[in-house]
């Protein structure tokens, strides 16, 4: 029990950095855990108990892609036992129809499938992965026919915007229940990129028209999940509902970080699993402790009326743009910094788009599992 | 086939999907409703209300029983039962029986 603090709502478990795309925004870290690092199953098996002990409610399993991982299973049956939502984050191409229905079976209660365009030859192109999204709208139907409810998750830029409305009716089509539209975030290997991902106002205003009027006219049908992208926003969001506040992430290797980009910030020292309690780290960690609440603050946050509100935004972009991992986040207007880098960000949008660096893995050993 | 809105009812009889759970956890002392990606916390009278939607009353019947319960008229509550649920059949958190 813990004796100060509450616990966190969600655990994001990322099973595995290996994966079989190689997205050019991919948000890893540029340095991946290779598979003879990763977590073994008893450690993962042990970590669902200790998030079960806390009260946690939910378990993302994510990557990489987590179906890299032959023991899934067991961790899903695991999960579930314990009581906690289960729902997998996929980008669905190594997925069989018998892994899914077992899958299933054993408790898993949601599936999350990404995808990268609702175009197949730019989705393919971004993704570079032959044949990635026909499997892809494949398994979302197998999702339905289970009877399991499916969120698309779709990062959009400026390379596949200009399809947002054919994914708002791809994910109609396939009768999904959300739609998460997720906008490229600037840190691991996609700041290599920014330049091709960087969308234009222009595009920017027309999508935002389309999502409010298909929120309307799709009410009770699609829900529709859609966050400006920070670059063009004048307040930072609430990174992960605050620093600490409701989620831990834990890397494949057992890193306890506060949000899935922590890693870039060198300077912490990340607790383990393998060495201290979920309990223990939640509460002590010093990188969680550092940040979390609003003592930390710099001066236009501090005495700001929504400082509770966005918690002082993301600290992985403070510190990939301003270099300071404590001053305010330049999204946010207050920040000194906000219009240098708002300029430079929409200058690159507004020139030609140049090619964009793949990511491609040392480490790419993922197959089917084959049951 | 596309699917339709639920549009509630008095007369809907109201149930919580099965990718839905409505549960107390032990550990937190509180009640929650964990649905894919949220988990909302209701309030004493939503608790009561969302309690009730077990695919076996109406809605008319979950307000005739609060209404007593409370002393208050029963149109009134039966107009608040109906938005509130209507806000979670919306985000796919509610279905009809
Ligand atoms: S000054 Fe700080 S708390 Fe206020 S809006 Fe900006 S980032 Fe948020």
């Amino acid at each position: 029990m813990l004796k100060k603090l509450k616990a966190p709502l969600a655990i994001l478990a990322e099973l595995s950095h290996r994966c079989p795309l190689s997205c050019a925004y991919c948000s890893n870290p540029v340095e991946l855990v290779e598979k003879n690092k990763e977590l073994d199953t008893d450690d993962w098996l042990r970590v669902i108990d200790e998030a079960a002990d806390l009260g946690i409610h939910q378990i993302h399993f994510s990557g990489g892609e987590p179906t890299a991982r032959k023991d899934l299973e067991q961790m899903v049956e695991h999960a579930h036992k314990r009581k906690l939502y289960t729902n997998l984050i996929t980008s669905a191409v190594l997925l069989s129809r018998e892994r899914l229905e077992k899958l299933k079976k054993l408790g898993l209660e949601h599936v999350q499938v990404s995808f990268q365009d609702s175009e197949k030859e730019n989705a393919n192109r971004i993704g570079n992965f032959k044949g990635g999204h026909e499997k892809k709208l494949e398994v979302a139907k197998w999702v339905r026919e289970l009877g399991m409810p499916l969120t698309i998750n779709a990062v959009m830029h400026r390379q596949n915007l200009h399809h947002l409305e054919d994914m708002i009716k791809m994910s109609v089509d396939l009768d999904a229940d959300r739609l998460e539209v997720a906008n490229v975030q600037y840190y691991g290997w996609a700041l290599k990129n920014r330049a091709a991902f960087m969308p234009t106002k222009d595009q920017l205003e027309s999508s935002m028209e389309i999502v409010e009027k298909a929120r309307k006219d799709l009410k009770g049908i699609l829900v529709i999940d859609y966050v400006l992208p920070d670059y063009y926003a004048k307040r930072p969001k609430s990174c992960m509902g605050g620093w600490g506040r409701q989620f831990l992430n834990i890397s494949p290797e057992g890193k306890v970080l506060p949000c899935h980009a922590a890693e870039t910030i060198k300077s912490f020292n990340f607790d383990n699993v393998k060495d201290k309690s979920l309990a223990w780290i939640w509460e002590n960690s010093e990188p969680f402790n550092k940040f979390r609440g609003t003592d930390w603050m710099p001066s236009p946050c501090k005495t700001c009326d929504r400082r509770e509100i966005d918690w002082g935004g993301c600290r992985c972009q403070a510190l990939a743009l301003t270099g300071d991992i404590g001053a305010v986040d330049p999204t946010c207007e207050f920040s000194p910094l906000h219009e240098k880098i708002f300029g430079s960000a929409t200058e690159e949008s507004s020139s030609e788009a140049p090619e964009f660096i793949y990511r491609l893995l040392s480490n790419k050993e993922v197959e089917p599992v084959k049951k | 086939m596309m699917k339709e809105r639920l549009l509630l009812k008095s007369e809907t009889v109201p149930v919580i999907p099965n990718h839905v759970r409505f549960e107390f956890n032990e550990v937190r002392k509180e009640w929650v409703l964990l649905a894919p990606e949220r988990a909302l916390y209701p309030d004493k009278i939503a608790i009561e209300v969302l309690k009730k939607c077990d695919g076996k009353i109406s809605i008319q019947l979950i307000g005739e029983d609060l209404a007593k319960k409370y002393k208050a008229p029963v149109e009134k509550i039966i107009e608040d039962i109906i938005n509130m649920l209507q806000d979670l059949a919306d985000k796919g958190f509610l279905k009809e029986c």
